[in-house]
This record gives C-alpha cells, sequence and structure tokens, in this order.
C-alpha cells in the first residue's frame, strides 16, 4: 500500500512538470509560424541517458533528458534526471524547468525551478541559475547555482568523440558541490560527490536512436562521503550501463 | 470547349501574322499531396499536378498568361515564378505580394510574359519547396532560341530528403550538425597524423575546435537522394538523342540546399544561357550550379552509346545520375564520387571580421616548415578587422588544406583566395566560373550606380541562426529602393557557408568587370569569406522578396523585404 501511494505520488510529480511544461509550449508554439522568413517555432526531445545499470549489490534503471520548445531568443527546457533501483525506490528523481536565453555566441544563460524528489528522502525545491553551452574544443559545459535552504554548485562536462561519424564514445563528468549540511539527505557541505561516464554509441536511425554500452562511477567525497560510511553505505559505486539514447 | 481549342492555334497564327499580341494561354495547376519514391525510400511530399515529375510549363514570350492554381493541400500555399518579371501581386510570396492560396481555393495568376529562357517555379510557403513543390518554366524567344539544337530538355536537380522540410529545420535548431555525417573523426586524425605529423594534425584540430567549427561544414543537410527531374539514379530519367545531335540541357537547381557540380563525361558543355539571360558561349567541361541558379548548355553526342549527366554535390555527399542516349533503356556509366573537400581558413576570412576574438589564441602556432608559397593573402580584406589576440601570420594553413593559388585557376575568381570550396572539373578541364559569364546583348545601358548598399551575410552556425547584417528578417526594417535608380549591392560573407542570394522582380547583374557585358542573373552565389558586388536597375515598383534561397536560412530570417518607392502604379 504504501509503496504504491509512493508510486504514485511520484506518478503525479511527473505528470504535474509535463502540466506546467505543455501549456507553457503550446503558448510558444502559437506565437510562431504563419510569416515567410520568420523562423516558427521549435521543439525537441533528447535523452542523453535512458539505461539499465548493473551494480555489484543492485540494478536499476537511469535516465536524462530535456525537452525544449522555442525560439532563437528564448527556450524553455524540461530537465529531467533520475534512477529507480529494480523492484525498488526512486532513488534519484530531479526535475527542472528552465528559461533559457543567448548570452553569447555559444553560450545560454538560463534560471528555472529544480525539484529533488527521491524516494526516502525529505524532498528538496530549488530555483537554479547558470549557463550552458559549447566550450572551445567542442567540450559541452554546463553549471549552475542552485538556491534553497540546501543550496549547491552543479556542474558538467561532456564531449563527443567520434571514432566514426556513426560510432561516438562520449566521457561524461558531473559535480555537485553542497554548500550547506543536509543532514536528512546525508549530505555535508564541501563533501562534493562526482559521477564519471563513458559511453559508446552508435547512431543506429538518423541521431534518433542510439544503442550504447559503458560504464558509470559515482563516489562522494569530504563530509558526505564520511556519513556514508558511517551509515555503513558505499562511498562509490561502479555500474556497467547499457541503454539507448533518442533524439526526436 | 472544343471549338476553342480548335479555335486557339488558328488565332494564334492569326495573331502572329497581323502581328496583334499573342495568345493569352491558359494552365492549370494542382497542388497535391503526393507519395514520394525515390527508390531508395518512399515518403509523403507535395507535388504538382499529382506528381513527383516537376511540371514543364512552356510559354511563349509575348504571351499573356493565366495560371489557375488549385491548393488540394490542407495547408495555404503559394507559387512564385523564379526569374519572371511581372507585377509584384502576381509574384506569389505570401505577406509580401498576396495572401497565399488557401486550401481548396484556386488563384488565378496573370501576368505577360517579357522575357524569354530558362526559369523555375516553386512554393514560396512554409518548407513545401523542399518537400516537392517545383517545377520548370521554359519560354521560347520571339524570334527562336539563338543557337538553335535539335534536342531540347529540362535537367532539374533537387536533393530529396526523407525527412520533411520542417523537420530538417527542427533538427538543425537541435543540433546544427544533426545532418553532418562528414564530420572528421578519430580515424581521420590518424591518417592526418600518418601524413604531416602528429603535431600539424592536432594543431589544425585546435584551430578549428577554437572556432567551434568544422571544415567539413559545406552542406547543411546531408542524407538526401538527389533527384534530376524527380528521377534518382536508379530510376535514371533519360533524354534521347540521334549521334550528332546538339542537344540543349536546361539545368535548374531546385535543391533546398544542395550545389551540384554537373557534367556530362565524354563531352564538353557549351553555357549558352545563365538564369534565362543569353550570354557568349563558353564551352566548359564542368560546372557548379548554386542552388535555384539554372544554366543552359549544349551537348553534341555523337556517338550511338550512353551518356550520363552527373550531378556531384558540392560537398561530395551525395550524387545522381541521369543519362542521354539514342535508345530509352540505356544506362550512362556511373561515376566514384570526388573526395570531400574541406572548408580553409581562408573560407573563415569574413567570419573572423565580425567575430569576437577573445579566446582565441593563434598566436602561439607552429610555423615551422611551413610553406606558404602559392598562398595570395592579399585579395582577404582585413579592414576593419579586430587583429587583437590574432597573429595572421603565424597562422597554420597548411595542415590539411588545399592550397589553391587564387590567379588562373579556373572558376576560382569569385572564391576567397586559399579556399577548400573552389572546383576543379573531374577530367582536368575548364570549370565554369561567374568570370566566363558575358552577356550576349546588353540588357541594360552600362551607368554608374546611383549609391551603394552593403549586405553582410551573417549567422550562427552552432545556433543555426541566419540574418542579414547580424539582424533577422523579423526583426528588421525593409530596403527601400527609388524606383529609376541604379543600386550597387556589396555583398559580404562574413559567414563559412556559400549563399544564393535572390532578388524577386528585379534583374541582378554580378559585377564581373565587363560593364554593360556583365551577366545579368536573378541569383548569385556569394562564397565564404569574399566581398561580392552586383547592381541593379530598380525598375519594378512594389514590394519584393530578397534572400537566401537555401531553405532553411531563408526560413532561418536571412531573408529582407524590399521596398520600391515611386513609378508607374
Amino acid at each position: 500500500m504504501g509503496a504504491y501511494s509512493k508510486e504514485t505520488n511520484h506518478m503525479k510529480k511527473l505528470l504535474l512538470g509535463t502540466a506546467l511544461g505543455l501549456p507553457l509550449a503550446l503558448t510558444f508554439t502559437s506565437v510562431a509560424m504563419a510569416e515567410v522568413g520568420v523562423s516558427p517555432t521549435v521543439w525537441g526531445v533528447r535523452t542523453d541517458k535512458l539505461e539499465y545499470r548493473m551494480g555489484d549489490e543492485e540494478n536499476s534503471f537511469a535516465w536524462g533528458f530535456e525537452a525544449w520548445t522555442g525560439n532563437d531568443e528564448l527556450r524553455l527546457v524540461w530537465k529531467s534526471e533520475g534512477a529507480k533501483i529494480e523492484g525498488g525506490d526512486f532513488e534519484e528523481m530531479d526535475n527542472q524547468i528552465r528559461l533559457q536565453k543567448p548570452i553569447t555566441d555559444f553560450f545560454d544563460g538560463f534560471i528555472g525551478v529544480a525539484a529533488s524528489t527521491p524516494d526516502g528522502a525529505p524532498e528538496r525545491y530549488y530555483g537554479a541559475f547558470g549557463v550552458t553551452g559549447l566550450a572551445p574544443q567542442w567540450f559541452e559545459v554546463e553549471a549552475a547555482l542552485y538556491v534553497s535552504e540546501y543550496p549547491y554548485l552543479g556542474a558538467e562536462v561532456e564531449y563527443e568523440a567520434l571514432l566514426t561519424n556513426r560510432l561516438i564514445l562520449t566521457p561524461s563528468l558531473e559535480v555537485s558541490l553542497p554548500l550547506a549540511d543536509d543532514p536528512a539527505r546525508e549530505i555535508a557541505a564541501g563533501g562534493g560527490s562526482v559521477e564519471l561516464g563513458l559511453r559508446l554509441s552508435y547512431d543506429l536511425i538518423g541521431r534518433s536512436v542510439s544503442p550504447y554500452v559503458g560504464v558509470n562511477y559515482e563516489r562522494a567525497f569530504g563530509g558526505t562521503a564520511d556519513i556514508l560510511r558511517d551509515h555503513g553505505h558505499e562511498v562509490d559505486e561502479l555500474t556497467g550501463v547499457v541503454g539507448i539514447n533518442f533524439m526526436f | 470547349m472544343k471549338h476553342t481549342n480548335f479555335l486557339r492555334p488558328l488565332a494564334v497564327v492569326l495573331g502572329l501574322a497581323l502581328g496583334l499580341p499573342a495568345q493569352a494561354g491558359t494552365y492549370d495547376i494542382t497542388v497535391d499531396k503526393v507519395r514520394i519514391d525515390t527508390g531508395t525510400f518512399k515518403k509523403n511530399g507535395i507535388g504538382y499536378n499529382g506528381s513527383q515529375t516537376p511540371t514543364i510549363l512552356h510559354f511563349q514570350e509575348g504571351e499573356d498568361v493565366v495560371i489557375r492554381v488549385k491548393n488540394n493541400l490542407r495547408e495555404s500555399t503559394s507559387i512564385h515564378w523564379h526569374g519572371l518579371i511581372l507585377p509584384f501581386q502576381q509574384d506569389g510570396v505570401p505577406g509580401i505580394s498576396f495572401n497565399g492560396i488557401k486550401p481548396g481555393e484556386t488563384f488565378t495568376y496573370r501576368f505577360p510574359i517579357e522575357q524569354a529562357g530558362t526559369y523555375w517555379f516553386h512554393s514560396h510557403s512554409g518548407f513545401q519547396e523542399p518537400d516537392g513543390a517545383y517545377g520548370a518554366i521554359v519560354i521560347a524567344p520571339k524570334g527562336g532560341e539563338s543557337v538553335p539544337t535539335n534536342r531540347d530538355y529540362v535537367v532539374q536537380f533537387t536533393d530529396k530528403h526523407p525527412h520533411s522540410g520542417s523537420r530538417i529545420f527542427r533538427n538543425l535548431k537541435a543540433s546544427a550538425d544533426y545532418y553532418n555525417r562528414a564530420q572528421r573523426t578519430a580515424q581521420d586524425l590518424i591518417e592526418d597524423a600518418g601524413a604531416e605529423g602528429l603535431k600539424a594534425a592536432l594543431q589544425d584540430r585546435k584551430m578549428w575546435g577554437a572556432m567551434r567549427m568544422m571544415p567539413t561544414d559545406i552542406e547543411d543537410v546531408q542524407g538526401f537522394t538527389p533527384l534530376i527531374n524527380g528521377a534518382s539514379t536508379q530510376q535514371n530519367w533519360t533524354g534521347i538523342f540521334k549521334p550528332g545531335e546538339k542537344v540543349r540541357l536546361r539545368l535548374i537547381n531546385s535543391s533546398a540546399t544542395t550545389y551540384f557540380d554537373v557534367r556530362v563525361p565524354g563531352l564538353k558543355m557549351t553555357v549558352v544561357q545563365a538564369d534565362g539571360n543569353d550570354v557568349k558561349p563558353v564551352v566548359v567541361d564542368e560546372l557548379r550550379i548554386a542552388v535555384a541558379e539554372t544554366y543552359d548548355v549544349i551537348v553534341q553526342p555523337r556517338e550511338a552509346k550512353a551518356y550520363s549527366i552527373i550531378g556531384e554535390s558540392a560537398g561530395r555527399t551525395a550524387m545522381v545520375r541521369g543519362t542521354l542516349a539514342p535508345s530509352a533503356g540505356m544506362v550512362g556509366p556511373y561515376y566514384k564520387m570526388r573526395p570531400q573537400p574541406l572548408l580553409t581558413m581562408a573560407d573563415m576570412g569574413g567570419m573572423m571580421s565580425g567575430m569576437d576574438h577573445s579566446g582565441m589564441d593563434m598566436g602561439g602556432m607552429d610555423m615551422s616548415g611551413m610553406d606558404h608559397s602559392g598562398m595570395d593573402m592579399s585579395g582577404f580584406d582585413m579592414s576593419g578587422m579586430d587583429h587583437s589576440g590574432m597573429d595572421m601570420g603565424g597562422m597554420d594553413m597548411s595542415a590539411g588544406m588545399p592550397v589553391v593559388p587564387s590567379e588562373g585557376a579556373p572558376g576560382a575568381a569569385f572564391y576567397a583566395p586559399g579556399s577548400g570550396l573552389i572546383p576543379t572539373a573531374a577530367n582536368g578541364g575548364k570549370f565554369l566560373g561567374y568570370e566566363d559569364l558575358t552577356a550576349r546583348k546588353p540588357l541594360y545601358r552600362d551607368r554608374p550606380a546611383t549609391r551603394e548598399i552593403e549586405i553582410r551575410l551573417t549567422g550562427n552556425m552552432e545556433r543555426y541562426i541566419w540574418s542579414i547584417d547580424g539582424v533577422k528578417y523579423e526583426d528588421a526594417d525593409p530596403i527601400r529602393l527609388k524606383y529609376g535608380e541604379r543600386v550597387r549591392f556589396k555583398f559580404v560573407n562574413e559567414t563559412m557557408m556559400a549563399h544564393p542570394m535572390h532578388l524577386h522582380g528585379m534583374w541582378t547583374i554580378i559585377d564581373t568587370g565587363k560593364g554593360a557585358y556583365d551577366p545579368v542573373k536573378h541569383t548569385v552565389s556569394v562564397a565564404p569569406g569574399t566581398t561580392l558586388y552586383t547592381e541593379t536597375e530598380v525598375d519594378a515598383p512594389g514590394q519584393w522578396a530578397f534572400h537566401c534561397h537555401l531553405s532553411y536560412h531563408m526560413a532561418g530570417g536571412m531573408f529582407r523585404k524590399v521596398i520600391v518607392e515611386g513609378g508607374p502604379s
């Protein structure tokens, strides 16, 4: 019963995100079209993770995607990331709604709201402020400050190495650095966590369907790692991953 | 009805004999949803008169045409008569010349045919043109063709893509390199390192990476199947000839984004017309036809065998073969596609002038062992460039870049010196360039331009944003011209792509230094990193479209409305 309601609760939250996002998206869409030479409003959905993770102790499903709509001046982005233990809890559930605007040739600035709502931990809501874009030498980067009672800094770097024009090796790095203690979530200020990934994908159908295999490694540092150890949890986890990315 | 049909030819003959105005022909076009089959894929698209084979309209110079266009689509449509001189209300651009043709509606175009030559027509609504809404126009001159031929064929190219135009545009906005499957890979790096040394190969990557540009970025959209007259290579469009006959090929490029290098291996092509206007015949082995251009060439196959008409995309990602043969069912030989070219720093020349160079460190590049001979930097317009932190002298332009001398190279005058895009003929022979085009008869008296208007072609490749003078159409004021003036346009291409610029309603005279004999066109391709001048006699009142003819650049905003003030109403 409890598990059931928890699941429904999460479905509700996901639906809430969609419910918020879609009307906004439609508002955008209705603006444009019509005249010749005027950019129509566009949209896209792209996953960067949709995978089954095989660990030492447990397996899980993980996802990461971005859905967006807008034009050259402004985009509305729904960014979602999470992981669900096979037959168990959502150990990670992060959703953001952002407004993203170009600030330089290659970078967008964004503001938004973020919700972190995993099972078995108190929910956290943040205001998000950051930049995202393409750094020299083709590194996709993002950095953001998440503001709340429990603020943290988040950063991501990704690089696509073309082994061939379809076989692509993607190393990625995700860092989060808490700026305040959040004991209820086993987090200590300054005790950062790092997620390293290496995924080898093949573009099967255009860029729409790209199956991949890879490894994912997560590790906590500092005070956060100490808390985890005290609670008898692992501070790191290495998983083999197999998944399919979609872009449409 | 029968009566009119019977009487019409009689009326024409009488009309001609009596010197009366020629006939008023009525033409019907339906705009239909069609299933397009390229032999490699099938897709839903749009076709005129229910067919993926482009409709050809045959007009007579001096004729008054009435064209009834019935829209059978579930969305609005329009037809623009590309290159025709006509009242602006008949020009077919929704929002500029008229309101478009609503679903189910029949719109009647009426205008006099005041010119002769090869033109084409296409929808100017949404992405209907890439989806298949295009056809050809052949106008017979009053006094007969200046160069008579035995056979006369339209050879209309397109780049048929499995994705719809709107999906392509969306994908390009999501990721500008979505369709670029010719990017340099780890394997290329290894090969280049083998050829030039690892250091040079890495320096080269570093340089392009610093700019976040790709030297392979020649064709925005790859993965298409090129067609000739609606037929792919395997469907093999065939034109029939008897050995020794002169065959006129009316080449039209109706592609969404692709330039084609066209040749008929084994035969010389005599170019007699460009964009509908006769030019002094020039014999070439190959020519590059930009999007929306037309060239009429004459070939004379003497042997009773199948010849191929080869259209190879300028970025060498796709190729189409049609056939010229003494009988149907014969198939011309297929040729291997030539290697893919790479852009060079020369093609970036214009881009840098408008670029913010912060974060671009070129000063530290290794020049040792570099050979600059044969490289002419004098053609660069560096004035107004921000050189801070950038040492052009120290730029490594050697790594992997073919250095082509600008002087004397065939077809190179309208490319940046050292450009990677300069085409060469497959047989090593003559490749047509704009400098080879000379008007057969001057259309206008030569006179100095009343003023110059600078048109900077601008964009952001990574975001797939295209604009003029850094401003997109939706944010821009119209360009205002005065009836009776002669305007000189200075096109400065600050992007890394070639843009076929098309001014509606008035001719575009390319300055090739021949005065009154400069070629008169409707579309002019401005190569990356170059400045090109054209002149226009402003002799058509009203409001007109002016844009890059690459469908997705036009949609993105590389577009202007031109208002001609004054003149007869």
